[in-house]
């Protein structure tokens, strides 16, 4: 194949993943900025989402795309209902310390992973997708689903910023992550603040899930990679800066798409990996962020 | 009388004594004998049940279960009734081993087999050995054959992959192209592949034109299609884990209804996995190896649908109970003929007990045919008592609405290769 | 070292695991062989972590730089064993060392996912590197080249003894460290690096030192694990095994000497014990995590330290 079309390809490639990344990492970013917590079941959070995802196309009837509509709603509200608990259950009891939370939510993967394991089973099953059309280019062809995943993702991300930037809820949380007990002592709950994050957190994940689950597929160890690869972009991207996630994701979707075209795939990897935590060691705050972490 | 019980008189108590160490001894011997004649005989069995490869552990699991009932039925193992102990390994090397400790010094089992994934048996394989237990595994890996492990371990159930891969060699290179393009994963198992099917394809005359190293952490794989040279005539792919299905719909997208070369895989890629998923319309046409075809054939003998009986799986290679629950059927029969395999090796060593161990190894090294029949119900194998490595008769099949439909059975010359090793020249 | 209870504590550990090798049956004998080897991992985790709050997410890299540069130098070098056992060690040493001279710039959560970055760069590398490494499926190092000093590390009586001596060193240099003027360095390290700067110690100087040594540590575990159980494969070097000297360390108490040891046995027989009942075992560990952490946060030495027993170091 020529360059030009392998690298459109390779860029087209980058953009259904650097979309599925900003949705998740924004969740993770989102619990960091304002709860300081480092989420390590967030990538189980995700793996929830498409396994639910699984069995809402399993339960309702008619078309396909019926189903897919039920689970990008039902799935994210779920989980997140199930992120809330954990909260109200166990983090909030550890007064959200940074390594007790690390610990806790390793143990929420283990339980998280088991439960999938044990009522969803250890086989990768396929969710069809809403639509199925195929984009014939003059050189190869394109899954139009993928396209439109972008789209899906770029529509919910702007509702995210709507969110916080114009609703009392975003205001309410911006002025926790600021100062926690200046917003205690003006009225705000925060332990209801910090359960409402946690569970938008684990909701972005999961609605990120059910976007890509017809592209891949549920399976109940699928967690990994969202998880290691949200880490990446939020830290990239600045520590709690939903604009540095955005940015980074983009960035990282991207070169990840294309350095692996040019290289050995492995290699290509290796690079990759080392390559990110170089930027992190000469610029610990991130590309995008502007104060120390 | 009550009195009596609670403080009882020096007397009472020696006299109790005295029974008691009658009992005692009147109890252990009876037992003894009983291990001489029908005690059962404790096989240990390295499970998947969690971890990567847990789809197929579960049916290993229910194949081992299924065997032993037939086994049972028919008089069990020298006069003995025959118990399986299954503990769950966690698809992890340092897990296996603790395993074999555990089955072994704990469970009291007489040997442990059924292992699948190569790495758990890289890892447990040392401490068999060292515990000086038989240790018979399931797995293909080429690692024992090629002289890597020890005389404690050996693989009578099932093909290893260099001799697999061979075997696809002559027949993909004449019905479907010279020029292959290989995609596999970048690690052992994926080696294996590239190495020995590249070597048997240059054999054949024909070419390897391209190699694709997929990184095992990748879960899309539609960039790496461009990499593949438009001169080939056969893509040949063997992908494993949850995200081959993303692989092969992402092929269909990628070539579409228009040219694409022939394509030829590894049916590892899809244990486990309905055939007629959505997306994988993309394959009809296209063909897979396979160990023992899923879907029953048209030829399928009597101890085919004793086996397929016996074990509860259907027509379409799915449970009989459930036909969602595709099964990893072309991998499985492993377990139940490895079962039959160490009947016949203790019978001929007339095993007793553990202190007959190293005699079960030395009856299995002898063993050299393997009949058809409900015993090895995949097709007649050869064994090589010196590589401790059976061979057998692979099957190539094609995708005719989402079906596999058997085209080809390999001989089973296509899958000898020279010895790499001889065990039984090496210290027990 | 001062004759006092708490190295006499110690000590009665390192008497009790010689006792247990005439009194334990084979099983838990071998189990507890396995356990010394990775509680040395652990210890040298709880250096970097425990004593200097470096949350490290990579030392897999470190105990894989052991465990490879010992298998490799067996299995492809034909070197002796006891060659690779230093190697393995320097190894785990030298690759702290380098980890730490870029890592350390950052701190806090940027540390953890420097390490988690380089540890996964490295497991990458083994498996691209598969036609020495065999990747994943790993390699088995002969029986034959298993012997140090004539003992032969395949057969579990010099197995045992051998990991409880190299066990009783590393616990013993544990314990010296820690109550060393530098390990009081250490430790003012986590809990205010300004105030120790001010005080005229280079926190960068500190935390590296603290690093190599538990490199070294981390180095000698791995070592040890490919020439006592004859196994080198890459999913020793994935992810999991830089969580685990975390968990056994958070389990036992962070910043106590003997908690790494401690843990790591719990939770071997926890693990052990929930998968004979039942198969949902990740869950029974996934519940005990969060319990532990609930209520006993500073693992089960440390809250017997608070509360009781202030003179355990």
């Amino acid at each position: 194949m020529d360059f030009g079309p392998y690298l459109l390809l390779a860029l087209m490639e980058g953009l259904v993943t650097a979309a599925v990344l900003a949705l998740t990492a924004s969740g993770l970013s989102l619990v960091f900025g304002i709860m300081r917590v480092v989420n390590v079941a967030h990538g189980e959070f995700f793996m929830l989402g498409a396994v639910l995802a699984w069995f809402t196309s399993q339960w309702v009837p008619g078309p396909p795309a019926v189903a897919f509509a039920v689970a990008l709603v039902l799935c994210p509200l779920i989980v997140g209902a199930i992120a809330a608990l954990a909260d109200m259950l166990v983090l909030k009891r550890l007064h959200y310390e940074p390594e007790a939370t690390i610990v806790a939510t390793i143990g929420l993967l283990y339980i998280l992973q088991q439960a999938a394991l044990s009522l969803f089973g250890p086989d990768a099953r396929p969710v069809p997708p809403p639509f199925a059309f195929r984009i014939q280019l003059p050189w190869f062809g394109y899954s139009g689903y993928k396209l439109a995943v972008v789209g899906a993702a770029v529509l919910l991300l702007v509702a995210v910023w709507l969110i916080l930037r114009h609703t009392r809820a975003g205001l309410v949380m911006r002025a926790t992550q600021i100062d926690r007990d200046t917003a205690r002592a003006f009225g705000i709950n925060v332990d209801r603040v910090y359960a409402g994050v946690f569970a938008m957190g684990a909701g972005l994940a999961a609605v990120a899930a059910v976007l890509i689950v017809p592209i891949q597929q549920a399976h109940y160890l699928m967690g990994g990679d969202p998880l290691l690869l949200s880490f990446i972009v939020v830290i990239i991207g600045g520590l709690g800066s939903l604009r540095g996630t955005l940015l980074a994701a983009l960035l990282i979707g991207l070169s990840d798409g294309v350095i692996s075209t040019f290289f050995a795939p492995t290699l290509a990897k290796i690079v990759a990996t080392l390559a990110v935590a170089l930027v992190l060691v000469f610029r610990p705050q991130g590309l995008f962020g502007t104060r120390a972490a | 009388m009550t009195d009596r019980l609670i403080t009882p008189s020096r007397r009472t108590l020696l006299k109790g004594m005295a029974a008691g160490g009658t009992l005692l001894a009147a109890g252990v011997a009876p037992r003894f004998v009983q291990a001489q004649s029908s005690a059962p005989i404790k096989l240990g069995f390295q499970v998947h049940r969690t971890g990567i490869g847990a789809s197929y552990g579960r049916w290993y699991e229910r194949t081992a279960t299924a065997a032993l009932k037939v086994l049972n039925e028919a008089g069990g193992i020298n006069g003995r009734p025959v118990e399986i102990v299954f503990e769950d390994d966690g698809t992890d090397p340092k897990r296996g081993a603790e395993v074999v400790e555990k089955l072994t010094a704990q469970a009291g089992c007489d040997l442990i087999f059924g292992t699948l994934f190569s790495h758990v048996v890289a890892g447990s394989a040392p401490r068999a050995g060292e515990l000086k237990v038989p240790y018979v595994i399931c797995s293909e890996g080429h690692q024992l054959a090629s002289g890597g492990l020890n005389r404690w371990t050996l693989q009578p159930g099932i093909t290893d992959v260099k001799s697999q891969v061979q075997s696809m060699a002559p027949w993909v290179t004449q019905n479907l192209g010279r020029k292959v393009t290989m995609i596999f994963p970048d690690y052992a198992f994926g080696h294996d592949h590239r190495d020995y099917f590249s070597a048997a394809v240059t054999a054949q005359g024909g070419e390897v034109v391209a190699q694709i190293a997929i990184p095992p952490t990748e879960t899309t794989f539609t960039r790496y299609f461009p990499q593949i040279p438009a001169e080939t005539e056969v893509l040949y792919h063997v992908m494993v884990g949850p995200a081959v299905l993303t692989f092969v719909k992402e092929l269909g997208e990628f070539y579409g209804s228009g040219d694409r070369p022939q394509i030829f895989g590894f049916i590892d890629s899809l244990e486990a996995v309905d055939i007629a998923s959505p997306g994988l319309e993309f394959l009809d046409g296209t063909h897979f190896w396979e160990g023992f075809p899923r879907y029953r054939q048209a030829d399928a003998g009597e101890s085919e649908t004793f086996y397929r009986a016996a074990v509860g799986v259907d027509d379409n290679g799915a449970s009989a109970t459930d036909p969602a629950d595709i099964s990893t059927y072309a991998h499985m029969f492993s377990v139940w003929e490895t079962l039959f395999t160490i009947r016949d090796a203790m019978a001929a060593a007339g095993y007793q007990g553990p202190a007959d161990r190293q005699k079960f190894v030395e009856a299995m090294e002898a063993m050299t045919e393997f009949a058809e029949g409900n015993d090895h119900p995949q097709g007649p194998k050869v064994f090589n008592g010196k590589t401790h490595q059976v061979f057998g008769l692979q099957s190539i099949s094609k995708v005719e609405g989402g079906r596999l439909v058997r085209v080809h059975r390999t001989a089973m010359e296509d899958g000898f290769y020279p010895d790499e090793v001889d065990y039984t020249t090496t210290s027990f | 070292m001062r004759l006092d209870r708490a190295l006499l504590l110690h000590l009665a550990v390192l008497a009790a695991l010689l006792a247990l090798h005439f009194a334990a049956p084979p099983y838990h004998h071998s189990n507890i062989a396995r356990i010394m080897v990775l509680a040395i991992y652990a210890m040298g985790y709880n250096i970097a972590f425990g004593y200097t709050g470096l949350l490290s997410l990579g030392h897999a890299l470190l105990f894989g730089a052991g465990l490879y540069s010992a298998g490799l130098l067996v299995y492809h070098g034909g070197a002796g064993a006891a060659v690779a056992l230093a190697a393995g060690v320097l190894a785990g040493g030298g690759m702290a060392l380098a980890v730490g001279l870029l890592a350390l710039r950052t701190a806090g959560v940027a540390f953890m996912i420097v390490t988690l970055m380089f540890a996964q760069a490295g497991y990458l590398t083994v498996l691209y590197f598969g036609a020495w490494t065999r990747g994943d499926e790993g390699i088995v190092i002969p029986q034959a080249a298993r012997t140090i000093a004539g003992l032969d590390l395949a057969s579990d009586a010099p197995r045992y003894l051998v990991a409880l001596a190299l066990f009783a060193v590393a616990l013993l240099a544990n314990l010296a460290l820690v109550r060393s003027p530098f390990g009081r360095v250490m430790v003012a390290m986590r809990e205010n690096e300004e105030r120790s700067r001010m005080l005229g110690f280079n926190p960068f100087t500190v935390k590296l030192a603290a690093l190599a040594v538990s490199g070294l540590y981390a180095g000698l575990s791995g070592a040890c694990y490919a020439l006592m159980f004859g196994y080198v494969g890459a999913g020793l070097v994935s992810v999991q095994y830089s969580i685990l000297p975390l968990l056994y360390v958070l389990l036992g108490g962070a910043g106590t000497v003997a908690g790494p040891f401690l843990g790591a046995l719990l939770m071997f027989y926890l693990i052990d014990w929930a998968s004979a009942l039942t198969d949902a075992h990740q869950f029974v560990t996934g519940a005990a995590l969060v319990v532990l952490v609930l209520f006993a946060p500073k693992g089960i030495l440390g809250t017997l330290r608070a509360r009781w027993l202030r003179w355990l170091p």
